[in-house]
C-alpha cells in the first residue's frame, strides 16, 4: 500500500481536477504535484536498504517492500506487484520533483482545455512512476504503454505546428518496439512456467512467474546463449526507442519540439529514463551471455549516437531542437555507461539517468519561459537578452554547466564515471568483469563531451550575449502581464532542480553509496558469463547444472 | 440419445424462437406504443435465453448423454450471444424514422408496415442468433449446415432493412450471392467429408478419421480437401481470407446498427463453427498438458489443415490491416479491422490448445464489447440526417460529447490491446497460447500486425479528442433515442472494469470447453496435470 500511494496521489489528483471548475485546475494540481513529492520525500526517509541490500533466506532481496500484491488479474498468475530498491526509489524521486514543477512551469502557458490538461500531467506522473515502482512484467508493460497516451495527447492537443506528426510519431515509435519487447518478455515467461511446473502459484510451488526478479534469475542461468541473442533484440528494440538510442532516435527531436513546455519536460526528465531504467531492469541482468556478445555493438551505436547528435546540434537554430538532440547525445553516456558492465560504469549511468534528467528538463522549463515571453525560439532571430534577463540569464548558464559537466555540478560526476567505466572496461584489473568496451570507446564518447561543451556554450553564447536581438511582436500576447525577467512563481520552479543539481554535484557520495550494491548485484551474472563464454565447453550445459535442479534444457533448435 | 434431451439443450433456441415470432406480431400492430415496445420485448426474450441456458447446462445428465463434441460450449456461447444481442437489440432502436412515426401516429400519413415497421427487423435478429445457438448443439454436419444457414440467411434481409437507401439494397444482394457461394463451399466440404468417412456425426467422422490418420496410407486427399473447403467456406463468416472481400462494401451498405450485427453474430458463429470442425479434424491433445507443464504437441490438427489456417491466419491479419490503413471511412476502417481480429482469433484455433481456445472464446467477449462501444457510438449520432461516415465527421466530438468520445478511443484502445484494457489481455492470451504451442512466428507476425493497426486505431481515438470542430463534423447530432449511446457507455466502461473478472469469463470458457472433452473422451481429469476438477458453473479460487 505505500508504494500504491505513488500512483493513487496522482490519479486522484487527476480524478479531483475532472469534476472541479477549469479556474481552479493547475492550483490542484499544485496540490496534486506536490502531495506526490512529499510523499516520495516521506518514503525516501522511511526506505531502509540504502546501503546495503538485505539477505533474506539466501536469496538477495533488493525490493522494498518485499511483498506488495495484489491479484486482481489472476489468470497465469498474473498479478499487480509493486516496490522500490534504491535505484527505482531515486527515479521515482527525480520524477516526484518534476510533478509539482511541471505544474508551475505551464500555470500561464497553458491557457486552453487547462482541466485536461493537468490530467494528461497527472495520468503521465501516474504512469510513469508505475514503471519505476513495478515489480512484475505486467505492471511494468501496462505503465509503460499508458504513459504513451498522455504523452500522446500532450503534444497532439497542445503542440507546436507540427504536433499532429510529431505525437503520431512518438506514439507509433514506441507502441512498435514494446510489441516486440513485450513478445520477448512472454517468451521468458513461459519458459519459465514451462520449468517451474505451471503458471498458477498454486501448481508451481508459489512461484509468481511473471515477477522480474524471479524471470531474471530464471532467464540468466537457464536460457541458452541463442535465446538470449533474440531475447536481446526483442528488448533492445522496445527499450532503444525509448532511450533513445541512434538509429531509432528520429521521433525524439520532433515530439520534443513540438511538446509544450510540460511535455518537453516530462519528456525529457522522466520518459526517456523509462527506455534506460528498462535497460537496467531487464537487458542487462537478464541476458548476460548476449550482451557480453553483443555490447559493442551496442556501444558502437551509442557512440555513433553521440559524435552524430552532436554534430546536428552545432548547426541547430531551434532551441528547443538542439537541446532535443543534445538529449539523445547525452543518453548515448548513459548507454556506454551500462554497458561497459563494471560497476563504476553502472554507478554511472544509473547516476546519468538521474542528472540528465535534471538538467535537460531544467533547460526545457528555462526555454519554455523565454519562449512563453518572446514566442521565439529561433536562434538567428533573438539573442543578448542577459541584460533584460539577468535571472532567468543565470539559471540557462546554471543548467548549462550541468548539462556539459562542469566539476562541481551534477552532470559532472555522472559523466566522468560513464566514461571511467568504459575506460577500465577491457583493463586486467576489472575484477572478472568482462571488458568489452574499452579505451577507444572512452576517447571517442569523451570528445563527444568536448563537442558537448562548444554547442551548448555557442547555444548559450548566442542567446545570451552579444548585441540585443528581440523580434517585434513580442509582448503583444502576453495580457496576463509576465515581467521582464522571472517572476517568483517561476524562480521557483527552478531553484529546487538547480539545488539538488548542486547537491549532487559537491557531495555525490551518498547517492553513490546507494547505488554501489545495486550495481554490483546488477552485474551479478556477469563474470559466470564471461567464464561460460570464454571455456571451452559448450556454455549452456555449464550454467545449467550450477543450480543443482534437473532440467534438460531446450536449446534453440 | 433421447429426443427429450436433445429438446431440453435447445430450450433457449426453443424460447427465442417464440419471441420471434411475438416481435413480428407486434411489429404489425397499428398503435405505436405496442411497437414501440417490440425492442423492449426482444431484449426481454433474449435475457430470458441467457437465463434459460444457465439453467439448461445445469444438467449435467443432459449434457453427458447429448452426444456432442464439445457439449458444454453452448454454455459460453449461448449467453455471449444473448447479451451481445440485447446490445445489439440497444443499437438499432436508433433506426427508426421518428418523424415518419410521429407523422403516422398523428394521423397524417397512412400506416406503412413496410416503411414504419421494425418487427421483422427484430423477429430476424432473433432468428439469426437462434442459428448462433444452434451451431453449439450441432451433432453432425447437416445440423451445421443448417444452424449456419439459420444463422445467415436473415441477415441478408436485415442488411436489405436496415436502411431505405439504395446502397443497403445494393449490399443486401452482395452479401446474399457471397454468403450462398460460401455456404456451397462448405457444403461441398462437408460432402467430401461424408464421401472420405462414410457418416455425416462429429463424434464417428472424428473417429474415422483418427483411424484413417493412424493407417499406412494416412489421411485420404479427398479428406483433406473436404476439410480446407469446409474451413475456407465457413472463413465467410468470419470474413477470414480469401473469403473477406464482401466486408468492406456490405458493412459500409449497412445501417452502422446492422453493421455492428454483422460484425459480432456472424464472427461468433463463424469461429465456434470452426473451433466445432477443427474438434472433429483433430485436436487429439486437446485437454492433455505436457509433463513439463505447458509445451502442447503440436498434432493438434492435420498438418495441410493447419498449413492452410496458418496462411488463413496470417494473410486475415496482414491483408486487414493494411486494408484498414488505407480508409478513410470509419465502417470501412472497422470491416478491416474485423478481418484482421479473425486473424488474431484463429492463431488460438491453431495452437489448439485448451489455452488456445479458451483464449479464442475470451477474445470473442472483449471483440464483441469493443464493437459495442464502436458502433453504439457510431448509431447514436447522426450528421445532419445521414449516418457518421468518415472519420473526420468525429472531430471535435470531445469537446461536445465527451462520453462518445471516451468510448471510441477506449473502443479503439482495447482493440489494438493497449493495457489494461480488455483487448490486451484477449491479446496477450492468444499469444501465449501462440507461443505455448510453438508457433512463434505466427506470433511475431500477429504482433507485427498489432504495431500496424495501432495507426489507424490512433486515429479513431485522437481524431475525435485532438482535432477542433470542423464545419463539416459541427453538424454532428445525437440521435433522437439514446439507447446506442448507452450502450456505447456501457460497453466503454466495461472493457475497463471487465478486466478485473477475467480470470471468470475464463473459467466460464474453460469449463465450457473442458465438460466437452471430458465426456467424449472419457479422459478422467488427473490426466489435466495442474488443473483440479471443478463445476461446471463454479469459479476456482
Amino acid at each position: 500500500m505505500l508504494t500504491a500511494c505513488f500512483l493513487i496521489i496522482p490519479l486522484v489528483t487527476a480524478f479531483i481536477i475532472g469534476i472541479s471548475p477549469a479556474r481552479a485546475a493547475r492550483w490542484i494540481g499544485l496540490l496534486g504535484g506536490l502531495a506526490t513529492m512529499g510523499w516520495g520525500v516521506v518514503f525516501a526517509v522511511l526506505y531502509p536498504y540504502w546501503t546495503e541490500i538485505p539477505v533474506e533466506g539466501g536469496e538477495l532481496a533488493q525490493y522494498w517492500p518485499t511483498k506488495d500484491a495484489w491479484n486482481i488479474v489472476p489468470l497465469f498468475g498474473i498479478d499487480l506487484e509493486l516496490g522500490v530498491n534504491s535505484v527505482s526509489l531515486l527515479l521515482v524521486l527525480l520524477t516526484c520533483l518534476f510533478a509539482p514543477l511541471t505544474v508551475t512551469a505551464s500555470f500561464t502557458a497553458i491557457t486552453e482545455r487547462v482541466k485536461e490538461f493537468y490530467i494528461w500531467l497527472m495520468i503521465l506522473t501516474a504512469s510513469v512512476l508505475g514503471v519505476f515502482i513495478a515489480r512484475d512484467v505486467i505492471t511494468f508493460y501496462t505503465c509503460f504503454e499508458v504513459s504513451l497516451i498522455p504523452g500522446f495527447f500532450l503534444v497532439a492537443i497542445y503542440g507546436g505546428p507540427d504536433r499532429r506528426e510529431a505525437s503520431f510519431k512518438f506514439f507509433l515509435y514506441t507502441f512498435v518496439g514494446s510489441i516486440v519487447m513485450l513478445a520477448g518478455l512472454v517468451y521468458v515467461v513461459m519458459r519459465f512456467a514451462a520449468y517451474e511446473g505451471g503458471w498458477l502459484p498454486e501448481t508451481n510451488g508459489g512461484v509468481n512467474v511473471w515477477d522480474i526478479d524471479a524471470l531474471v534469475t530464471f532467464a540468466r542461468n537457464f536460457l541458452s546463449p541463442g535465446e538470449q541473442a533474440w531475447i536481446l533484440l526483442a528488448l533492445m528494440i522496445g527499450f532503444a526507442v525509448k532511450v533513445p538510442l541512434w538509429p531509432l532516435h528520429t521521433w525524439l527531436p520532433l515530439a520534443h519540439n513540438q511538446a509544450p513546455t510540460a511535455g518537453s519536460v516530462n519528456f525529457a526528465a522522466v520518459i526517456l529514463k523509462l527506455g534506460a531504467y528498462g535497460v537496467y531492469r531487464f537487458v542487462i541482468p537478464m541476458v548476460p551471455e548476449a550482451v557480453v556478445e553483443w555490447a559493442p555493438f551496442i556501444g558502437i551505436l551509442a557512440v555513433i549516437g553521440i559524435i552524430y547528435t552532436a554534430l546536428v546540434c552545432w548547426a541547430q537554430t531551434d532551441i528547443k531542437k538542439l537541446i532535443a538532440y543534445s538529449s539523445i547525445s547525452h543518453m548515448g553516456f548513459c548507454m556506454i555507461g551500462l554497458f561497459a558492465l563494471n560497476p563504476i560504469g553502472a554507478q554511472g549511468g544509473i547516476l546519468y539517468m538521474l542528472t540528465h534528467g535534471l538538467s535537460s528538463g531544467a533547460l526545457f522549463i528555462c526555454i519554455g519561459l523565454m519562449y512563453e515571453r518572446h514566442h521565439v525560439k529561433d536562434l538567428d532571430r533573438i539573442g543578448g537578452l542577459a541584460r533584460r534577463m539577468p535571472v532567468w540569464s543565470f539559471f540557462m548558464v546554471f543548467f548549462t554547466f550541468v548539462a556539459v559537466g562542469l566539476p562541481g555540478l551534477a552532470g559532472f560526476v555522472s559523466e566522468f564515471l560513464c566514461l571511467m567505466g568504459t575506460f577500465v572496461a577491457a583493463s586486467p584489473t576489472n575484477g572478472g568483469y568482462p571488458g568489452v568496451l574499452g579505451p577507444w570507446y572512452g576517447i571517442i564518447a569523451g570528445s563527444g563531451l568536448i563537442l558537448g561543451a562548444i554547442y551548448m556554450l555557442y547555444m548559450v553564447g548566442r542567446l545570451l550575449f552579444g548585441p540585443e536581438r528581440i523580434p517585434d511582436h513580442a509582448d503583444d500576447h502576453d495580457s496576463h502581464a509576465l515581467p521582464t525577467d522571472l517572476n517568483f512563481r517561476e524562480i521557483a520552479t527552478l531553484v529546487p532542480i538547480a539545488l539538488v543539481c548542486l547537491f549532487i554535484g559537491l557531495y555525490p557520495t551518498p547517492v553513490l553509496k546507494a547505488l554501489e550494491p545495486a550495481s554490483e548485484h546488477l552485474l551479478a551474472g556477469y563474470p559466470a558469463a564471461v567464464e561460460a563464454i570464454t571455456a571451452e565447453a559448450p556454455a549452456a550445459d555449464g550454467t545449467l547444472e550450477q543450480d543443482g535442479r534437473s532440467l534438460t534444457l531446450v536449446t534453440k533448435d | 440419445m433421447e429426443f427429450s434431451q436433445k429438446l431440453i439443450l435447445i430450450a433457449p433456441e426453443i424460447l427465442l424462437f417464440c419471441g420471434a415470432v411475438v416481435v413480428a406480431v407486434l411489429g404489425l400492430s397499428t398503435a405505436k406504443s405496442v411497437r414501440k415496445a417490440v425492442p423492449l420485448v426482444t431484449a426481454l426474450f433474449l435475457a430470458g435465453a441467457v437465463v434459460t441456458t444457465v439453467f439448461v447446462y445445469g444438467n449435467e445428465e443432459a449434457l453427458a448423454s447429448s452426444g456432442l463434441l464439445f457439449p458444454g460450449i453452448g454454455l459460453f456461447v449461448k449467453c455471449l450471444a444473448g447479451v451481445a444481442g440485447i446490445g445489439l437489440v440497444a443499437l438499432g432502436t436508433g433506426s427508426i424514422d421518428r418523424t415518419f412515426e410521429n407523422a403516422v401516429s398523428a394521423g397524417r400519413t397512412p400506416f406503412d408496415p413496410l416503411r414504419v415497421v421494425r418487427g421483422e427487423y427484430h423477429a430476424f435478429l432473433l432468428l439469426s442468433i437462434i442459428g448462433v445457438m444452434l451451431i453449439c448443439n450441432a451433432t453432425d454436419l447437416i445440423w451445421l449446415f443448417l444452424a449456419l444457414e439459420l444463422s445467415s440467411l436473415p441477415t441478408y434481409v436485415m442488411v436489405a432493412l436496415s436502411r431505405t437507401s439504395r446502397r443497403a439494397s445494393e449490399s443486401a444482394i452482395k452479401y446474399f450471392f457471397l454468403g450462398a457461394m460460401s455456404a456451397g463451399m462448405f457444403l461441398y466440404g462437408f460432402a467430401l467429408l461424408y464421401g472420405a468417412t462414410g457418416t455425416l456425426g462429429f463424434l464417428e467422422m472424428r473417429e474415422a478419421l483418427t483411424a484413417l490418420q493412424a493407417s499406412e496410407a494416412g489421411l485420404p486427399s479427398i479428406a483433406i480437401v473436404g476439410m480446407v473447403l469446409a474451413l475456407l467456406g465457413i472463413g465467410f463468416k468470419i470474413a477470414a481470407v480469401p473469403m473477406h472481400f464482401y466486408a468492406p462494401d456490405v458493412y459500409e451498405g449497412a445501417a452502422n446498427h446492422m453493421t455492428g450485427f454483422l460484425s459480432i453474430m456472424p464472427k461468433i458463429a463463424g469461429i465456434i463453427a470452426i473451433i466445432v470442425l477443427c474438434g472433429t479434424f483433430g485436436w487429439a491433445e486437446h485437454t492433455t498438458i505436457s509433463p513439463e507443464g505447458t509445451a502442447m504437441t503440436q498434432e493438434g490438427l492435420p498438418t495441410p489443415v493447419s498449413a492452410v489456417l496458418w496462411m488463413v491466419a496470417v494473410l486475415t491479419m496482414t491483408l486487414g490491416n493494411i486494408g484498414a490503413l488505407l480508409q478513410t471511412s470509419i465502417k470501412r476502417i472497422a470491416a478491416y479491422s474485423g478481418i484482421a481480429h479473425s486473424g488474431y482469433m484463429l492463431i488460438g484455433v491453431i495452437a489448439g490448445t485448451e489455452n488456445g481456445i479458451d483464449a479464442v472464446l475470451f477474445y470473442l467477449v472483449a471483440y464483441a464489447i469493443g464493437t459495442l462501444a464502436l458502433f453504439g457510438v457510431l448509431s447514436g449520432l447522426s450528421r445532419a440526417g445521414h449516418e457518421v461516415e468518415s472519420l473526420d465527421d468525429l472531430a471535435g466530438l470531445w469537446r461536445r460529447r465527451p462520453r462518445m468520445a471516451a468510448a471510441l478511443a477506449l473502443a479503439a484502445g482495447s482493440f489494438v490491446g493497449l493495457p489494461p484494457l480488455l483487448g490486451f489481455w484477449g491479446k496477450l492470451f492468444i499469444f501465449i497460447a501462440g507461443v505455448e504451442s510453438g508457433h512463434i512466428v505466427l506470433v511475431v507476425i500477429a504482433g507485427v500486425n498489432s504495431a500496424i493497426s495501432a495507426w489507424y486505431y490512433l486515429h479513431i481515438a485522437g481524431v475525435p479528442i485532438v482535432k477542433m470542430t470542423t464545419p463539416r463534423s459541427e453538424a454532428l447530432t445525437p440521435q433522437p433515442n439514446g439507447s446506442p449511446r448507452v450502450v456505447a457507455c456501457i460497453a466503454g466502461l466495461a472493457l475497463v472494469v471487465v478486466p478485473l473478472f477475467s480470470r471468470n469469463i475464463y473459467d466460464l470458457a474453460r469449463t465450457s470447453m473442458r465438460f466437452g472433452e471430458l465426456q467424449v473422451d472419457g479422459t478422467p481429469e488427473q490426466t489435466a496435470g495442474n488443473t483440479e476438477p471443478e463445476p461446471l458453473l463454479g469459479r476456482r479460487d
